[in-house]
């Protein structure tokens, strides 16, 4: 009997995703748990398992389309079917179901096999649907509801299209093929040398994400530049017992997501997100940190980093960093983020104004750390000294936070990274 | 009253040994009439025939005790030789059943045999079995309100007797002593079904009896049994004394239709008998025992059917259908649409 | 101007026709002495005699079928049957015979002969006394449908289907036998078979109807208007042929339509008023056509509470114009 495979409900607060590649193809017998299709969401790609035993007999969601949780998008034919199951007719019958004329096969008027030889070619007395005149008229000026309701979908204005039906009826094509043309208008022409790239799956989500962003969340900026030299310091002294130590490499981020992390406990508001006209101040502090995997960026999570030492977030950045750059990141690597923290120094940056990561309240940009000379207090005096400086940039939805509460944040980030020196000790 | 072919001649006044030929005369056109419809069908030009072959007495002798200028026919679709004894033309016939225009009886809307006669009051309605005889008491009844002079006579056979219509009709009849003559003409077979299986009696005349009025069994090939059977019934009817049921027992020497096989539910040994009982014989050999008829006569007789068939096939196979056109005849459909 | 029930117009329309014509006779069971179970030939035997009121047996398909060989004889019979529960028996006449009669023998023969069938629930029939019949003989060509709910209109119909040389059903809901009372004028007049009529004007919405709901239509357009909807009531009156242009016209106008029926509506009056509407008022309707009938249920449960839900109501009807009228 046949199967529908929906769709599984996967993350908070992801409702669709788009189909990626079928691992399976109709035909195939397949495996309770076997991969049946990769998916993508605005997370993470993923692989659905096959909900049952079975045979793929039809794949009802085509490679990059977009469908709903719970959609149904594959059929199977369960392995279990005793003599007494019923025939599923979800399926339209096979040719030899239908059957086929047999030629010369005759019955005639009660039974019997009498061959009409009386018949000659039909003569052409063919009736014409009667029409009545008042509804060829109305015809002409009326439109059909199907032909209302698409124009008021797509913001069409019936008035300026010609109908193509009988007596220039506007037709439901017509309305249709206005709103295609409506869309043509909006893609910019190619000239001869211009390229023309169909985007990825990854690629059109991150970019349905950004609008989102950016349409949704009024951003504002504000930048502080952080004394790091203390800190540049502490790591260098302690990289190599640390890597021996502990088995992962010690970077910059790990400490920066532990100062991101007590800031956070001092800023609550800035671990908060705006859900319908109120503002949800987010119980567990969970850092996501942008890295670019191979189809493009994703944003592993922290989980709790208050809690963490920095032995602890080096550890797990180390792990979802590592599944991010290979391509297997789990769904569980990318959820309940509430603040986000990129790196964009890393490629010499010194200066970013980050898309916030809807639906959370703050990015928080660090910059490339640059020698530079500083005037720092030195004997009651102003002294110029060479110092490794870094600017860190945060981007902040301001329904929820002030000017006043974004620099007392990045205040927090700044003494915290400052307070790092080579004598630090850290849990 | 049973008479058979070999008892001593009993002519009655009415019928004169010169009546006697013609009316066997119209039993032998018939004959070669029917044979050829038969033909035409297995050539794809007649979908659907009743064969009357065997009924042929008996259908001559009733019509001929009746006035086909006053009574009524209410047949159904055996009755070829009646309509024949009415005076039907061989092309008449053949219009019906080659589903031509000119078709008299329903201009080709009905099966052969069904609609309305244009000479005679002479009706078939349907091939629904035994609808016709409640009709039939009510023809009779409107004559009888009126007091008109008119008997109604309504063919049906074994299979109709069955018919809750045939038990509601002969009830109504008695009720009312309608001028109704039921005419039963018994072949035992009703299509497949034997007589055993049709009915728990062994003549189909008993049961008139519990109705209240006569009911009378006679040889179907003994055409002055028939004669006599029907001219009683038809002075019982116009005087006033009410219906009479005659079961007229025939062979059905075809199978029930041109679209039947009777080799499939009858024996070799019971369709081998029949031709004993083949009415044209019988009567031939009846009439040249009497002297009415010699062999050079009854060889002419054949010759003329045969010919005369042959014309009429002619005449009718190069005639039109109707058109698309008459469809909506006697109608008050819109023929562009919706009414 | 008198008033008079509806069982009153049955009565004396028959009367009339046939001291008119002669050839105007009665066939039914219980028709003669007893005057009919209705008393719609009531004092009738005394006055036509037995010979022209006749008391027939138990036996719907022949008083049909005697009635129809009649009809082809010179007479113009009037059978009824006496609850339309019964006439199944004789549907082989009606359907099968009577209505092929003219196109069968291509004009030759005419069956001019009516037949009356009390039909329809709300007086507590049970399955067997209160079902409609309307559907199979509204279907079939060669047949004519009357299914009049006022005095006045049956006065009119019935005297055309008397009248009329064709087989013609006339449907005569029990419960508007002694129920609906209205004016009824003395002199001679007969309505045209296959003519709706607009029973009461409105501008928002048009009901469909006809029988008994009639009256429960007209009852909720009441109601309706106090609650400022102005809804227009079309009363059917023929069922066949169906009066397609006046429905067109209505709903056209009004551009909602409300169809009310009795009848379960699977394969019903009201699939067909539906078609049409679909047909030819399509770009005039500013809501879905929508229908109102009992439950998918045998017609009808014998007691109270049930026979009462089976059937619309006043209220029933008012709630659904309301709905359509919100939309």
């Amino acid at each position: 009997m046949a199967f529908e495979v929906q769709l599984p409900h996967v993350g908070e607060s992801v409702t669709e995703a788009v189909i990626g590649k079928w691992l399976k193809s109709p035909g195939d017998v397949i495996e309770k748990y076997d991969p049946l299709v990769e998916v993508i969401t605005d997370k993470v790609v993923m692989d659905v398992p096959s909900p049952t035993t079975g045979i793929l007999t039809k794949i009802l969601a085509s490679e990059g389309e977009t469908v709903l949780m719970g959609g149904v998008i594959a059929e199977m034919e369960l392995m279990e079917s005793g003599p007494d199951s019923e025939v599923s007719d979800t399926h339209t019958p096979t040719g030899s179901r239908i059957g086929t004329l047999v030629e010369g096969a005759n019955v005639g008027p009660t039974g019997g096999e009498f061959l009409d030889t009386s018949l000659k070619p039909p003569e052409t007395a063919s009736q014409d649907v009667a029409e009545t005149v008042s509804n060829g008229e109305k015809r002409q000026k009326g439109f059909s509801p199907v032909v209302s309701k698409l124009a008021n979908q797509h913001g069409v204005d019936l008035n300026t299209l010609t109908g193509t039906g009988l007596g220039g009826r506007v037709t439901k094509k017509d309305v249709l093929t206005a709103v295609e043309y409506s869309r043509r208008d909006e893609y910019p022409k190619l000239s001869g040398e211009d390229r023309l790239v169909e985007p990825t799956a990854i690629r059109k989500m991150i970019s349905n994400h950004m609008v989102k962003s950016m349409s949704e969340i009024p951003h504002a900026w504000s930048a502080v530049e952080v004394d790091v030299t203390g800190m540049v310091e502490w790591r260098t002294l302690n990289r190599l017992s640390f890597e021996q130590q502990y088995g992962v490499g010690l970077t910059y981020l790990p400490i920066t997501v532990y100062v991101v992390a007590a800031a956070l406990m001092s800023n609550e508001i800035l671990n908060s997100t705006w859900l319908d006209e109120k503002i949800v101040i987010k119980g567990a502090i969970n850092i996501g940190v942008a890295v670019a995997a191979s189809e493009g960026l994703i944003v592993p999570v922290i989980h709790r980093a208050n809690e963490l030492s920095i032995v602890d977030i080096a550890r797990t950045l180390d792990g979802v960093i590592s599944r991010a750059r290979e391509g297997s990141t789990t769904l569980d690597d990318v959820q309940g983020g509430t603040f986000t923290l990129n790196n964009t120094g890393a490629l010499g940056s010194i200066w970013g104004g980050a898309i916030v990561n809807h639906p959370q309240a703050a990015i928080l940009t660090t910059e490339a750390i640059v020698k530079r000379p500083v005037v720092m207090q030195g004997n009651g005096e102003d002294v110029v000294t060479v110092r490794s400086m870094m600017n860190i940039c945060l981007s902040f939805d301001h329904r929820i936070i002030d000017g006043a509460e974004a620099s007392k944040f990045l205040q927090g980030v700044k003494l915290g990274l400052e307070a790092i020196d080579g004598a630090s000790e850290f849990q | 009253m049973k008479a058979t072919a070999d008892e001593p001649e009993q002519t009655t006044e009415q019928l004169s040994g010169e009546r006697l030929v013609e009316l066997y005369r119209i039993m032998v056109l018939s004959r070669y009439l029917d044979q050829r419809v038969w033909l035409l069908n297995r050539q794809g030009k007649a979908a659907i025939a009743a064969s009357a072959q065997g009924h042929e007495a008996a259908q001559v002798a009733c019509v001929e005790a009746t006035d086909p200028s006053k009574d009524h026919y209410l047949i159904y679709y055996r009755q070829f030789t009646a309509m024949i004894a009415l005076n039907t033309e061989p092309e008449e016939m053949l219009r019906g059943f080659l589903a031509k225009a000119d078709d008299p009886m329903s201009a080709a809307r009905q099966f052969p045999l069904h609609g309305a006669h244009p000479r005679v009051d002479l009706f078939n309605f349907s091939n629904v079995i035994a609808t016709q005889l409640p009709q039939a008491a009510g023809v009779a009844l409107a004559d009888k309100l009126r007091g008109f002079d008119a008997v109604t006579v309504v063919y049906f056979g074994d299979g109709a007797s069955s018919q809750g219509d045939t038990h509601e009709a002969m009830n109504f009849a008695a009720i009312h002593k309608l001028p109704v003559i039921f005419f039963c003409e018994n072949n035992r077979y009703a299509i497949s079904v034997p007589l055993d299986k049709q009915m728990g009696i062994e003549s189909i005349a008993t049961r008139a009896s519990g109705y209240g009025f006569p009911g009378v069994q006679v040889d179907g090939t003994d055409i002055v049994a028939v004669y006599e059977a029907t001219s009683a019934a038809v002075k019982r009817a116009r005087s006033g004394q009410g219906p009479t049921l005659i079961e007229a027992s025939v062979e059905r020497l075809l199978p029930h239709t041109t679209d039947d096989d009777h080799t499939r539910y009858r024996s070799a040994e019971d369709i081998a008998q029949m031709p004993e009982r083949d009415p044209i014989r019988t009567v031939s050999a009846m009439l040249r025992r009497r002297d009415l008829l010699t062999e050079s006569q009854d060889a002419a007789i054949h010759a003329a059917a045969k010919e005369r068939v042959n014309v009429a096939t002619d005449i009718v196979d190069a005639e039109p259908y109707p058109g698309v056109e008459t469809m909506f005849d006697h109608t008050d459909v819109d023929p562009r649409g919706r009414n | 101007m008198p008033e008079q029930t509806v069982i009153e117009s049955v009565r004396d329309t028959m009367r009339a026709e046939m001291r008119r014509d002669d050839s105007v006779i009665l066939l039914g069971e219980d028709i003669g002495a007893r005057g009919g179970v209705f008393l719609a030939s009531d004092g009738f035997v005394e006055e036509f005699g037995a010979n022209r009121v006749i008391d027939t047996p138990l036996a719907e398909s022949s008083i049909c079928g005697v009635a129809l060989g009649a009809a082809v004889n010179g007479m113009r019979p009037l059978a009824e049957i006496q609850f339309a529960d019964f006439v199944w028996p004789a549907i082989n006449q009606i359907v099968g015979e009577a209505s092929k009669v003219r196109y069968g023998t291509f004009g030759v023969k005419k069956a001019p002969m009516t037949i009356r069938v009390p039909y329809g629930g709300g007086v507590r029939g049970g399955l067997y006394h209160s079902q409609s019949v309307e559907v199979l003989f509204a279907h079939t060509p060669g047949l004519s449908v009357v299914a009049p709910a006022t005095p006045y209109d049956m006065k009119g119909l019935l005297a055309s289907a008397i009248r009329s040389d064709d087989p013609v059903i006339v449907l005569e809901h029990k419960r508007t036998y002694r129920l609906v009372k209205g004016e009824v004028p003395s002199d001679e007049y007969t309505i045209p078979i296959g003519k709706a009529e607009i029973k009461r004007s409105g501008t928002e919405m048009t009901v469909v109807t006809y029988g008994l709901m009639l009256h429960y239509a007209l009852q909720a357009a009441e109601l309706a208007e106090n609650s400022g909807i102005d809804v227009e009531v079309l009363d059917l009156r023929t069922l066949r042929p169906i009066d397609a242009d006046s429905i067109a016209e209505s709903v056209s106008r009004t551009g909602k339509v409300l169809i009310v029926q009795e009848d379960t509506p699977a394969v019903s009056i009201s699939s067909e008023v539906a078609a049409i509407i679909g047909e030819r008022c399509f770009f005039d309707l500013d809501g879905p056509i929508t229908r109102l009938a009992p439950p998918e249920i045998p017609p009808m449960p014998f007691s109270p509470i049930q026979e009462a839900a089976f059937m619309p109501s006043s209220q029933t009807i008012f709630e659904a114009i309301t709905k359509l009228a919100e939309l």
